[in-house]
């Protein structure tokens, strides 16, 4: 941030709610499918049909009121936001205005001195996703698919609380994890089922009054985010410190050229004639059912992450990364039960062996080719001494590879560690009668020649000899 | 054999019990009928023949195995505004002009699953904006007593298809009085039942928040029949309400003794015609001598109900309407430049100008700066008129009043002066702000056209409105009477 300035961003984020069918009508919601071919007649705006709210989107929705403590509404009401558009059948989309499900959350996150801040969530609120225009491949023409459209989205708005592009993104990151955690939305950005626009404003430090804000959209990744935010705060300076004004507008973030460019602006603006729509009846949920609900509530992030601290005593930064998924702190949680190592092994184990060859193919925990009990079993054959950490990555990445679990590996390729004092201590015999003068100088004190002689006997022995008794034996027989 | 058009629902369904006709013979008849004077009313947006003779073969089939519906092999028609599978559903619109649904309506599929014979789409005022049939693209419907009179809308084309013997029964819908008023100055009996206690499924919608399908018959027995059938629950359509239907026609016998009959004094202002007012005035003491009690109660908003309605009313249809967009259904503009286009030049050519003013109007009072001064202050009015009905209702059963202010009016006459048009619906109008049930009934002439009494009930108060009907029916002939031309 430029010196003398301040940054206020504040974020709405569209989820694309896990729901099998659409928010008003029974076609699926699957991505990927041909061209209009999950689209019903309810999604395809015909004549003479009507909407039908599905359940689980309520259900969802209270889910996330729940997990960031704010107020469910006990009553909210859908309203029409009236707009022409050929990718919008009805030539409205129905969404909630005035009385939105989720009202007055928060989010803690770290801010950039690490210390706790709380984010502000203004609400959250249900409507349906709009089809897509498609404008390639019609010479002349624009296609349109509408099997998209109907599809239940949250949209979650933020209060303008965040003052740098990476707490922007540290928001970001926590709401993606918390709708994962919950199950209410797989957050695959690539697909689009977690998007975001960011309005953005800058004001000299100390200022009160809100500078003239611009709103980004288009920003697809975290990366882009950051990027889309930051370009945007230097041309608001730059123009600024120029004499000029920043005029409200939204602005397109283009992530090949690294730059936002105007999209339309106020004056331009829709009026979206909002009024309730008279189609569905006003949804009304009973304190009971947001208690069943709250009962269903799974170990959120930050929970989890102090639990993993505290009940297991991992390093803080090993239990955010552990926790960063659900997913991966079940695996985690299932290896830590079938082992008897300790736990921060089993974490090293998945933070450094089992993420780094998942990040190699770009997949996540549940595409993990080793399962939980698998790696426990690996884990389990150090710490029995079985094999040494050494031979561990060698039988990791055969196993990665699908030659077997652990035993068998270790088993096939006789990789079991050599533990027999008399076999190893033939073999420290052999390498000190083989090395005399790198003995003499070690008994003449220089002690650094001792990895020599350890890398030695290992090699002898394939890297099978436990470590540890070698160093004894080498020693003792050193000393003379 | 007795003539078959002149027989009610009722009638017909004994008859084709006793096998004295078959449903084909029965549907054969009325489909000759029509063909016959249809080009004088123009009632038909489109006759169904092959698919009626084809329901009635299967009707008398299902009749043979002793399988019957409800109404098997019995002879209806529907108003052009619910969609029909495979057949064109136009509302009476140049828009839907080429619309052929894809699907059935809740109400279509339910009157066909009790074995009824559907003879033709009726002609209605476009997208049921209008009180006297003109709007529509197929040209104004003509009144079976008067051709030179409208038949009252936007359900014309179903109450003179019915008051010509075209079709013991018809389906209507009614959005401020378009099943009444037309059933009034037809001499036909129309009921609008309680929002909700029929599927709006498939009915193309006009203002959602108040439009109710019901049915136009000749007595108020067969409006029983039929509107048993038609109501219930619909999951499709989450404004319908979960409630059992009773046995209307089991509970019309009984004697409306002790009823409890509410007048209202506006209702009989100057805005009303004469000799109308002398009519339902005979009406109501005819209740009174078969053991009713008048009481009069006060609805004090009640003046307001049609600027309430014309705010309300065109803020839903702005919306509702905008799907018709020339993309995916329905008239599309020639060779358009852009996709503004498009969109302006389809509206434009296939909306007419009634729509049109309804759409702008309600647009602009949904508009950012005066929705607060129109849209919200109308459903404050509304929510103050239902308040006064429910005061009412606690102290009466039913509300007894003229259903229009005069009878049938010629064509042409208020066309040119919306204002007079929309006062046609000015004691209709109030039922449907508040959501309630309500019925016309023919309760004399004059000056030889149909006059109607208008009841209004507490919500789900059906049965009382259809008892009431049957028994002043059971005192009266009016609904009996045949216009000259169509005897």
């Amino acid at each position: 941030m430029r010196a003398g300035w301040e940054v206020v961003i504040g974020l709405e984020i569209h989820t694309q709610l896990a729901t099998r069918s659409k928010i008003f009508s029974g076609a699926s919601t699957a991505y990927g499918a041909e061209p209009n071919t999950q689209a019903c007649l309810v999604d395809l705006g015909y004549p003479g049909v009507l909407p039908v709210l599905n359940a689980e989107v309520v259900r969802m929705a209270t889910l996330f009121g729940l997990a960031v403590n704010a107020t469910v509404a006990r009553r909210s009401v859908f309203a029409r936001k009236n707009y022409f558009y050929p990718d919008l059948p009805k030539g409205y989309q129905i969404s909630q205005l005035e009385l939105p499900i989720v009202e007055h959350g928060e989010m803690m996150i770290s801010d950039a001195d690490g210390n706790e801040k709380r984010i502000g969530i203004t609400r959250a609120h249900l409507e349906e996703d709009a089809g897509k225009s498609v404008h390639e491949g019609f010479e002349g023409q624009s296609g349109i698919d509408l099997n998209r459209a109907g599809t239940p989205l949250l949209e979650i708005v933020s209060e303008p609380d965040l003052r740098s592009a990476k707490e922007a993104v540290a928001y970001l990151k926590k709401i993606h994890t918390i709708v994962r955690y919950l199950g209410i939305s797989d957050g695959n950005m690539q697909e689009g089922s977690f998007r975001c626009d960011a309005n953005v404003s800058v004001r000299p430090l100390g200022q009160q009054e809100l500078g003239t804000r611009t709103e980004l959209k288009n920003l697809n990744s975290f990366r882009f985010i950051e990027k889309a935010i930051n370009y945007e705060i230097e041309r608001q300076v730059d123009l600024i410190e120029d004499g000029g004004t920043v005029v409200q507008e939204t602005r397109l973030y283009d992530s090949d050229k690294d730059e936002t460019r105007s999209m339309r602006s106020k004056e331009e603006a829709n009026d979206y004639r909002y009024f309730p729509d008279p189609d569905l009846l006003p949804v009304e949920i009973s304190d009971e059912y947001i208690e069943t609900q709250r009962r269903t509530m799974p170990e959120l992030p930050d929970a989890k992450q102090a639990r993993f601290e505290n009940v297991y005593g991992l390093k803080i930064d090993d239990a955010a990364i552990l926790t960063a998924s659900r997913a991966l702190a079940d695996y985690f949680e299932e290896v830590v039960k079938a082992t008897e190592a300790s736990a921060q092994i089993a974490a090293n184990w998945i933070i450094g062996d089992l993420l780094g060859a998942l990040n190699r193919e770009g997949w996540e925990i549940d595409d993990s080719r080793i399962s939980a009990i698998d790696l426990a079993g690996l884990v389990n054959r150090i710490h029995d001494n079985s094999i040494s950490g050494k031979i561990a990555k060698q039988v990791f990445e055969a196993m990665w590879e699908g030659e077997g679990d652990a035993d068998a590996i270790i088993e096939a390729k006789g990789l079991k560690q050599i533990t027999d004092s008399s076999a190893i201590e033939a073999v420290v015999d052999k390498v000190i009668d083989a090395n005399p003068s790198q003995v003499e100088e070690y008994r003449a004190g220089k002690d650094k020649l001792m990895g020599f002689f350890v890398g030695k006997v290992m090699q002898e022995t394939g890297g099978q000899a436990n470590p540890g008794q070698v160093n004894k034996i080498l020693k003792d027989k050193l000393k003379g | 054999m007795m003539k078959l058009h002149t027989q009610t629902l009722s009638e017909l369904s004994a008859g084709l019990e006793r096998r004295e006709f078959t449903s084909v013979e029965l549907t054969k008849a009325l489909l000759d009928r029509i063909a016959t004077h249809n080009d004088k009313l123009n009632v038909f947006v489109t006759i169904t023949k092959d698919e009626a003779l084809a329901a009635a073969e299967r009707a008398d089939a299902a009749r043979a195995r002793g399988d019957v519906g409800a109404l098997n092999g019995l002879p209806i028609v529907h108003k052009d505004i619910f969609c029909t599978r495979g057949v064109k559903t136009s509302c009476g619109s140049r828009m839907l002009d080429n619309f052929i649904s894809p699907y059935d309506a809740t109400v279509v599929e339910k009157l066909a699953a009790a074995g009824a014979v559907v003879l033709g789409k009726t002609n209605m005022d476009e997208f049921a904006m209008g009180s006297s049939n003109e709007t529509s693209f197929y040209g104004p419907v003509k009144n079976p007593w008067n051709l030179d009179c409208s038949p009252g809308g936007s359900s014309g084309g179903s109450s003179a298809a019915v008051a010509a013997r075209f079709a013991p029964a018809a389906t209507g819908t009614d959005t401020g009085g378009s099943i009444r008023q037309p059933a009034a100055l037809t001499g036909t009996v129309g009921i609008k039942p309680t929002y909700g206690r029929v599927s709006r499924y498939g009915m193309i919608a006009f203002a959602s928040s108040l439009d109710q399908a019901g049915v136009i018959t000749r007595s108020a027995e067969d409006a029983a029949r039929l509107l048993g059938v038609m109501a219930g629950f619909d999951e499709r359509d989450s404004t319908s309400i979960d409630q059992p239907v009773p046995d209307y026609t089991a509970e019309i016998g009984r004697s409306i003794e002790g009823l409890r009959v509410g007048i209202v004094r506006q209702h009989f202002d100057a805005g009303l015609d004469e000799q109308t007012g002398v009519r339902v005035k005979e009406a109501i003491a005819a209740l009174e001598s078969m053991g009713a009690t008048t009481v009069e109660v006060n609805l004090p908003s009640i003046d307001l109900s049609v600027p309430t309605y014309y705010v309300v009313a065109p803020a839903e249809c702005s919306s509702n309407l905008s799907r018709f967009d020339g993309v995916r259904f329905g008239y599309r503009a020639k060779d358009p430049e852009d996709l503004l286009d498009l969109y302006c030049r389809s509206r434009g050519e296939g909306f007419g100008d009634e729509v049109k003013r309804r759409i702008m109007t309600g647009a602009y009072v949904l508009s950012a700066g005066y929705y607060d001064a129109y849209y919200l202050k109308a459903q404050q009015v509304r929510a103050l008129i239902a308040e006064d009905f429910k005061r009412a209702f606690a102290e009466v059963d039913v509300i007894a009043g003229p259903t229009a202010p005069a009878p049938a009016f010629r064509l042409g006459d208020k066309v040119d002066d919306p204002i007079q048009m929309y006062l046609n619906d000015i004691y209709t109008i109030g039922a449907n702000l508040a959501g309630l049930p309500a019925i016309s009934v023919p309760c004399g002439f004059v000056d030889n056209l149909p006059v109607g009494l208008h009841l209004v009930g507490p919500h789900f108060a059906e049965s009382d409105l259809l008892r009431c009907a049957h028994q002043y029916q059971l005192q009266t002939d009016f609904h009996r009477a045949c216009p000259e031309a169509f005897q």
